[in-house]
């Protein structure tokens, strides 16, 4: 003790003088004082105590102790405490990336933490002491009152020292005194917890128990269907277009608001109308229908397609004309075949219109649709009051068909409507034909991208219609006046007696260009600009004309046949007739081959087709065949199927039968042997060149 | 709507149509012109075999479909023409003289 009053300064001197002393002592022997130099001074009368006490024992000196003289012992040795911590390194280096070189740190840290310990004491004032007051106990507020009553009630307390002397009256306070003695003292630091034998009371009621009871309920179960469903790719690829559907739809509507509006509303009414209705399947039933026909006439379908007649082979001109199906319609059996066209667009879809040729006898009309896929039954029908004399299908647009009538009106049927009247029809004001329309054509659209037709009457007057909205607006073309010299009419005005025309036909190429056979016989040349003059006439025949054909690739050939039981070819250049054939009865219609400039047949009251190809044989036909099962059946039209080998033929009983070429009427002629036969229109047109080369008087010189 | 009608009169006037059957989507005829016993069992299976053969085209490719389905026989042929919400089956004796 004496020596930890010293300062530690002095410290090594303290031990090294005690040291120093204490062997002074032992030298001394012991006395009853014993100089320690300062540290005497401090010694009180203990340290006398301590001395005499301290005498008695003898100095123990260790075995390792150093062996100094006393003058070495007295040598005092000066040794600075520098607040320096011996173990602190001190020559630090460190990297210096700045100047990318090892450098010394200046300065080392020197503090040595030789023990810590984290209190955890709080200032009651700070917010955590408070924090964890209200926690332990009540609030702050209450509790204030509360210390101060605990205060009070604590001293008569501590004071009386019999807590239990007013435990009835004081029931409830001293509950709160409990409360507050145990916060008091949280709140106060350093207050007392009085929780002594005197004045602690601890207080329990029972409260009455409520009797406990179950209550539920039971609810019906919801609905439960089960749901199955297979995952596909295919359904997961319908659900995807579903929602593409969805929304474009969506987009739609949100360009035309209105108008969808109102469509979605009718379709909507539309389907709703259905419902249950057998209408649904009107798509399989169509299917259904034309299987069930392709297995009846599955013989007929499969010759169509694949039968070849191989007795050509051995026949070395002649062809053969295979009957295939045969369309008709119960209602359409007394009635005439007045025209027949192929759709453009749909390769199986064939029109034919149903009338009297018969002056005498009038009676309704008939236009039906047939598809080669079912020969039962047409697609579509539709009933007219007069008789259809011509119809023709739009080339660019396969829905819209010009018809013209025997009361000399023309209309257009639209197939995608449902309608059994004409979409367009023209009006006795509008310039209807006074006579029957004997043949109608479909024309580019006009500048104005409208549609339009040319129609020829009995009345001779050809008439260009135009759609126009929801209207046929006409345009004379041209007049079939006749050579005679015009008549003086009542007013002065000249009266022209017109001929009456009856087939016309335009040139494939050059457009402006068309000809126009007559009853009279004749055929004019006629262009669309001139409209008050031919520019050619022929006197092609005794008898009305009643038909001509451009050729499908000469650009200079057409044909006509008439009822002079002649057909005759022409150029258009020349007056004369470059071939002419006598079939031995009236001929009806006239065609040319899709495939061949030079193959063309013919149709004739006695039943019978001829098939001619001027390459092959310039005088006789190549196939001469009855087609019709009964005398007297008139065939009165004939067409060329554009894709097939086969031929469609319409009678006056109304029936149409189809009939497939053999391999001899469709010869391509080969060049030679080894070269593949050449193709195209060039090719054709050179062929026919070489063969009007024989035939032409060789003088005139003219291509 | 009568037209459908009239087809369907057709079909089964046509030469060698011994029946049709027209069948929902769930598998239960609808109309028949055959016997209940025999409608019943060629509905519940051509049904599922149409289902099938549908299957089959359409995983090959999801963007086809199958258009329809002839099962010729001994004894006859059997047509089935599917739609979304319909199969209709008829069937045919196809040498039926």
């Amino acid at each position: 003790m004496p020596v930890a009053a010293k300062p530690a300064l002095k410290k090594p001197v303290d031990t090294m003088s005690s040291q120093g002393l204490a062997s002074k002592k032992a030298s001394k022997g012991g006395k009853g004082k014993t100089p320690r130099g300062k540290d005497m001074d401090d010694m009180s009368e203990m340290g006398e105590v301590g001395d005499e006490w301290m005498q008695q024992k003898t100095m123990v000196k260790p075995d390792d102790q150093l062996e100094l003289t006393e003058q070495e012992m007295k040598e005092e040795f000066t040794r600075i405490l520098t607040a320096n911590n011996p173990h602190a390194p001190q020559n630090i280096v460190r990297f210096s990336f700045k100047e990318k070189v090892f450098k010394q740190v200046a300065s080392v840290d020197q503090l040595a933490i030789h023990f810590t310990l984290d209190g955890n004491m709080l200032h009651k004032d700070s917010d955590e002491a408070r924090r964890q007051m209200a926690r332990g106990g009540l609030a702050e507020a209450p509790s204030e009152p509360a210390v101060a009553e605990g205060e009070e009630k604590a001293e008569p307390a501590a004071e009386g020292g019999e807590g239990e002397a007013k435990p009835e009256g004081e029931g409830g306070e001293a509950e709160k005194e409990e409360g507050a003695t145990q916060t008091a003292p949280a709140a106060k630091d350093g207050s007392k917890k009085l929780t002594n034998q005197f004045n602690f009371s601890e207080r329990a009621s029972q409260t009455f128990n409520n009797p406990y009871r179950e209550r539920g309920t039971q609810t019906e179960p919801p609905p439960r269907v089960n749901f199955s469903s297979t995952a596909n790719q295919w359904e997961i690829y319908d659900a995807y277009a579903e929602d593409i559907q969805r929304q474009e739809k969506s987009k739609e509507k949100k360009g035309f608001r209105g108008q969808q509006e109102s469509t979605s509303r009718k379709k909507i009414s539309a389907i709703e109308s259905q419902g249950d209705d057998i209408s649904r399947i009107e798509k399989p039933a169509k299917i259904l229908e034309r299987m069930v026909n392709q297995n009846t006439y599955d013989d007929i379908a499969q010759d169509f397609k694949y039968w070849e007649d191989v007795s050509d082979e051995y026949r070395e001109q002649e062809g053969t004309l295979l009957p295939l199906w045969k369309f008709s319609y119960e209602k359409s059996k007394r009635l005439a075949v007045t025209s027949i066209c192929w759709d453009p667009k749909y390769r199986d879809l064939l029109a034919v219109g149903h009338g009297s040729y018969d002056f005498l006898k009038q009676t309704r009309g008939l236009i039906c649709l047939y598809s080669l896929k079912n020969p039962s039954f047409p697609e579509f029908i539709y009933n007219t009051e007069t008789g259809v004399m011509c119809l023709d299908i739009h080339p660019a647009y396969p829905h819209l068909v010009a018809v013209g009538f025997y009361d000399g009106s023309v209309g257009v049927f639209s197939l995608t409507e449902k309608l059994q009247e004409p979409m367009y029809k023209c009006t006795a004001k509008g310039g209807k034909h006074t006579d029957p329309v004997w043949e109608v054509k479909w024309q580019k659209d006009d500048l104005d991208n409208n549609m339009n037709f040319f129609s020829i009457g009995g009345d001779g007057r050809v008439v260009s219609w135009t759609l126009v909205k929801n209207e046929l607006l006409c345009t004379d073309v041209i007049l079939l006046k006749l050579d005679e010299s015009p008549a003086d009419g009542a007013d002065g005005t000249q009266l022209f007696t017109l001929g009456c025309g009856t087939a016309f036909d335009f040139h494939k190429q050059t457009d402006y260009l068309f000809l126009v056979g007559t009853e009279e016989g004749k055929i004019h040349k006629c262009s669309k600009a001139y409209s008050s003059q031919f520019l050619d006439t022929f006197d092609a025949h005794h008898m009305a004309v009643h038909s001509v054909r451009w050729n499908t690739f000469h650009p200079k050939i057409f044909l006509s046949c008439s009822a002079d039981w002649t057909v005759k070819i022409w150029e258009h250049t020349s007056n004369m007739p470059l071939f002419t054939f006598d079939l031995g009865s009236s001929v009806g219609d006239v065609a040319w081959a899709p495939y061949s400039s030079t193959v063309f047949a013919a149709v004739t009251s006695d039943g019978k087709v001829h098939v001619f190809d001027l390459n092959v044989n310039k005088y006789e036909a190549l196939c001469e065949q009855v087609v019709v099962t009964k005398k007297k059946t008139k065939l009165t039209h004939i067409e060329f199927n554009p894709n097939y080998p086969m031929i469609i033929v319409g009678d006056d009983r109304g029936y149409v039968t189809s009939l497939k070429l053999s391999p001899n009427l469709r010869k391509i002629p080969k060049e030679k042997k080894g070269v593949e036969a050449a193709k195209g229109p060039e090719v054709e047109i050179a062929k026919m060149d070489k063969l009007l080369s024989l035939v032409r008087e060789p003088p005139p010189e003219k291509k | 709507m009568s037209e459908v009608e009239e087809m369907l009169k057709r079909i089964q006037g046509h030469k060698g149509v011994i029946g049709i059957i027209v069948v929902n989507s769930e598998g239960i005829p609808i109309r028949t012109t055959l016997d209940n016993s025999t409608t019943v069992q060629y509905a519940g299976l051509i049904h599922q075999l149409s289902n099938k053969a549908r299957s089959v085209v359409r995983d090959i490719d999801p963007q086809n479909d199958l258009t329809f389905l002839r099962i010729r026989s001994k004894k006859h042929e059997i047509m089935v023409a599917p739609d979304k919400e319909y199969i209709l089956i008829c069937i045919q004796n196809p040498s039926d003289n």
